[in-house]
């Protein structure tokens, strides 16, 4: 009976037909078919980014990406800077976890100037920690976040109070809260202040605690299940033809992840398995991202158990001022919370990089398959959808 | 989907019985210890280097002039102003600052009316959170963005140095070099105290760049013996060099030799790189009288400049001090050659041998050139007077180096006592030593300051490597009687010094009389000072001429003698001794002799 009510459905006979094939012809003089913009700022939308939607009734018949409304040319700015100067304005290319920038930009330049070898254990270790951190409130906004497309908006708000728990971390690990900064090329910036692991294990254990409630809250959720469960379907050949990475990946069932397939930092030595579902659905992406919550708690705690209690926190490096950098090239990737995120880096041994390009997942994500997830969607889904695929605009246009 | 589906979500109820997480005020929460915050500036620490500005990726930084705070050595007066419309708080001017005077508090309030406030100096514009201690501060940990520890010279070890006047630093290899110059923050700090204004940053930046035609040309810009203030310059830029502040200061003085050490002693190769092959000559003539350091740099611009330069030597070959008075095992004769065989290269002559006032009167030069300029130096020494110093074995320190020179036969004694701290004592010192060494096979001399181990004049390598040559140096002593015993020296009696100046800044040593000791030795050699020999002017000039309180000739700041308007004097003789002095004083005159011809 419940299913009946939830479940109800107009009588698609009256309706004209709502299936889209590759020579149906939308005419708008038909007068069957309407235009609307959705955002570029609209509440419901992850950042500046409007979608052009062709609707026939609720049903999106045809979608249409529009970025730019944030393009601020960071990599042309990084490309006017001194090596050293590249990393406070990398992470603003990526608001939610901006760490992973700080990372790739200090990685590749020392890569390239052959410091990679150099850099201290310890800061290392702690590298790793702040990129887990990051994940992890990245994760605490996002899960909960899937759910506040759907109205429930509960949740978002405990992510929130627990996102602040660990940026009351981040501040005293780097000194900053959003914009970190902690990542230097050469090390990091900071040791482990005195009772930091304490802290952080009983902030831990909040939001281990929080974790199930957030379980209870939206996956045994009726609505929640009515609405996610069969939308926004990712299959696995799908996920060659668009890029697909990350967790969008793994939910229909193809495991990739960075810290297994190509380890970076010590993530060898650390004992994990990325988990996976096989539906492909907005369910199943929350799903497997509500594990990961799990597992990045594990993951810091391991992180915090293995790491030397102190130690050197940047390389012998060159002058800051005077450093230049052979020519040559590298790119080098991450596994961030949106998927494997990577970096192009091309120096010219003057003392700034020649070219910088920057290759995150939302760019596939969010413009070529969200066009495409879009098409037979309910209107009311677009928001779910877009969140279910974790893009984040200020990371497309950089 | 089941009934449980639809219960369970109400469990997020029992959040209502719980206290609310947010803070009730925000405005008052105090941010982490090493929270990135607002700046704080100690600028009575700060010498305005301007890392800060260099570092800064936004251009939020501005160096301005502070009231209350002057330029001087080492401080260029400035001191950051930050713009909060530009600055995005990473911090890298804090770890950057040399002289760690900037950090960020952890304050992280500012409301204000005005737009322009946000601009402001940090430490100068009174701020509430000024006494904050917390906040963001330079890490610890091997976090450096320079290198704090200097590249090691290395040097021949006392032992196999101590038997002749061979170079004992052996110079950077260009590894070292390129290392050393990384060091350098490009600040110009010692640009401006430099006396020569060396453009050090520009020529740093040549080493790294591995260009050292563009080193040679940066460096004689402003001085023309750069092979000689590579080795011998009392570096007053490393005294003050920004990045010695929380480290060692940058070897300035090793990587101008580096430079010069690397093009081939060869005019032709000179001229090519410094574009002087051609000079288009004038009909104007210039006298120079002595050919030390400022002469030689008087001398190199005028050629330059096109003037016809006729340099007045009375010794035997070119240097003035710089070969006569200093060690070969410092400074070199080859060395002294390969800068002068440019200059003279340029066309300028040089008559030896022939004493100004002795030979020609400076009348006569008067006559003969359009303008003069004298650099004579200090080469009579001063004696001490104390009893017994009128004893044929008492010495000049500066009349035994140059003896030692010119080939002279010097009396080496098996006990020496030398008195002086100076550098000049040093040299006479380890000279001694080394000729002791080739005589007797052993070392035994004794010096002695009447200022103490920490007030010494002396360089400070000097000191430990005189020691480790095995010259015995006891500072805190005043002589008070050579004795002598039937027409020989026995030795130096001297008293415990307490203290030199009396509180009018006037020399007056206190001794204590109790500390009474006796230094033996044969022959006492005597290295308190140097005195000028001004014998060649007449009296005639020098009744045209005024003379200050310490017996200098008054000049304007162009070195042009007040009432004699052709002639110039400079170097030691007005500036005291000092080759780098000498050397700008040179550059000045010649720009000023310039000036003065051309505007007639």
């Amino acid at each position: 009976m419940i299913n009946k009510f939830l479940g109800f459905k107009p009588d698609e006979k009256l309706l004209p037909s709502q299936t889209v094939t590759t020579d149906t012809v939308i005419d708008l003089s038909s007068h069957k078919y309407q235009k609307i913009w959705l955002g570029p700022n609209h509440p419901g939308v992850t950042g500046n980014m409007s979608v052009e939607l062709t609707v026939q009734g609720n049903t999106i018949m045809k979608a249409k990406t529009h970025v730019g409304y944030l393009h601020r040319g960071f990599e042309k700015l990084i490309e006017r800077r001194l090596f050293v100067q590249g990393f406070p304005t990398s992470i603003r290319m990526c608001v939610a976890e901006p760490d992973t920038n700080e990372y790739l930009i200090a990685r590749s330049t020392e890569e390239l100037s052959g410091y990679a070898d150099a850099v201290p254990e310890y800061a290392n270790w702690l590298r790793m920690l702040s990129l887990e951190m990051a994940r992890l409130q990245g994760l605490l906004r996002g899960v909960p976040g899937q759910g506040g497309t759907f109205a429930l908006g509960i949740g978002v708000q405990w992510g929130v109070y627990l996102r602040d728990l660990i940026l009351d971390r981040f501040e005293e690990l780097t000194g900053a809260r959003v914009y970190h900064m902690y990542i230097i090329p050469g090390g990091v910036r900071g040791n482990l202040p005195e009772g930091f692991k304490k802290r952080m294990e009983e902030n831990l254990v909040e939001i281990d605690e929080f974790i199930i409630r957030i379980k209870k809250l939206m996956f045994h959720n009726s609505v929640f299940k009515t609405r996610a469960v069969g939308l926004g379907i990712i299959t696995p050949d799908m996920v060659d033809k668009y890029g697909i990475v990350g967790t969008n990946a793994r939910a229909c069932g193809v495991k990739r992840d960075v810290r297994k397939d190509n380890p970076y930092l010590y993530y060898d030595k650390l004992d994990f398995d990325p988990p996976t579902a096989t539906e492909g659905d907005v369910y199943a992406r929350t799903w497997v991202r509500w594990q990961e919550l799990i597992q990045t708690v594990d993951l810091i705690r391991q992180i915090m158990d293995k790491m030397p209690e102190t130690g050197d926190i940047r390389a012998k490096m060159p002058n800051v001022l005077n450093w230049k950098i052979a020519k040559g090239e590298t790119y080098v990737r991450l596994e961030s919370g949106r998927g494997e995120y990577g970096m192009y880096y091309v120096t010219d041994g003057s003392d700034k990089p020649r070219r910088i390009n920057l290759r995150g997942p939302s760019y596939n994500h969010a413009i070529a398959l969200f066009e495409d997830m879009l098409v037979g969607a309910d209107v009311a889904d677009v928001h779910a959808i877009m969140v279910s695929v974790q893009s984040c605009p200020p990371e497309i246009e950089r | 989907m089941n009934l449980t589906d639809i219960l369970t979500p109400f469990t997020a109820w029992a959040g209502v019985f719980k206290e609310p997480v947010t803070i009730k005020d925000p405005l008052n929460r105090e941010a982490a210890p090493r929270y990135r915050g607002f700046h704080h500036n100690d600028v009575a620490v700060c010498i305005g280097c301007g890392s800060c500005e260099a570092i800064c990726e936004n251009q939020a930084i501005d160096l301005v002039p502070v009231e209350g705070i002057a330029t001087k050595d080492g401080d260029s007066g400035l001191r950051p102003s930050i713009d909060y419309g530009r600055c995005c708080w990473c911090a890298l001017c804090v770890d950057i600052c040399t002289t760690d005077s900037l950090r960020l508090t952890n304050a992280y309030t500012w409301v204000d009316t005005d737009g322009d406030n946000f601009i402001f100096t940090p430490g100068v514009d009174a701020k509430p959170w000024d006494e904050k201690q917390e906040g963001w501060r330079k890490p610890q940990n091997g976090y450096e963005f320079y290198a704090k520890e200097r590249q090691h010279m290395s040097e021949l070890h006392a032992e196999h140095r101590i038997d002749s006047f061979i170079e004992f630093v052996k110079g950077y290899s260009k590894e070292q070099a390129q290392k050393e110059a990384d060091r350098c923050v490009s600040c110009g700090i010692c640009t401006a105290t430099c006396p020569a204004h060396m453009g050090i940053p520009q020529y740093i930046k040549a080493i790294r760049n591995d260009d050292m035609e563009e080193g040679m040309r940066v460096l004689y810009e402003t001085n023309p013996l750069p092979e000689i203030c590579g080795r011998i310059c009392t570096h007053k830029c490393e005294d003050v060099c920004s990045v010695g502040h929380s480290g060692d200061p940058l070897s300035i003085r090793w990587l101008k030799r580096y430079i010069a050490d690397q093009i081939p002693s060869d005019t032709t190769k000179y001229k090519e790189i410094l574009g002087t092959s051609n000079i288009d000559k004038n009909s104007k003539k210039v006298a120079i009288v002595g050919s030390g350091p400022s002469g030689l740099s008087a001398a190199h611009y005028l050629a330059l400049l096109g003037y016809s330069v006729t340099i007045f030597e009375s010794l035997p070959e070119a240097g003035g001090m710089m070969r006569y008075g200093i060690p070969e095992y410092r400074l070199p004769y080859d060395q002294i050659d390969k800068d002068i065989n440019y200059i003279l290269s340029l066309g300028v002559e040089i008559k030896y041998n022939v004493k100004v006032g002795k030979d020609i009167t400076l009348e006569q030069l008067h006559n003969d050139f359009d303008a003069v300029f004298a650099g004579t130096g200090l080469h009579l020494g001063r004696s001490t007077r104390v009893p017994g110093s009128d004893n044929k074995h008492v010495y000049q320190s500066v009349d035994l180096l140059r003896d030692i020179v010119l080939g002279k036969e010097i009396p080496t004694e098996k006990r020496i006592v030398v008195i002086g701290g100076g550098n000049v004592a040093m040299d006479i010192t380890r000279s001694m030593a080394r000729l002791q060494m080739k005589k007797y096979g052993q070392v035994n001399i004794i010096t002695t300051s009447l200022e103490d181990e920490e007030t010494m004049p002396a360089d400070r390598e000097e000191v430990v490597e005189a020691r480790e040559e095995g010259c015995t140096i006891i500072p805190g002593f005043g002589p008070q009687e050579i004795m002598i015993q039937d027409g020989k020296v026995t030795g130096l009696r001297v008293w415990k010094c307490l203290s030199i100046f009396d509180e009018n800044r006037a020399f007056n040593p206190k001794f204590d009389q109790n500390d009474e000791q006796i230094f033996e030795g044969d022959m006492v050699i005597e290295s308190i000072g140097q005195g000028m020999d001004l014998s060649y002017l007449s009296e005639e000039t020098k009744s045209k001429i005024e003379f200050n309180n310490r017996g200098r000739v008054v000049t304007n700041a162009d070195f042009q003698v007040q009432g004699l308007p052709w002639l110039f004097m400079g170097g030691d003789i007005i500036q005291g001794p000092d080759v780098i002095h000498g050397i700008a004083n040179g550059h000045i005159v010649a720009q000023a002799i310039d000036k003065m011809l051309f505007e007639k």
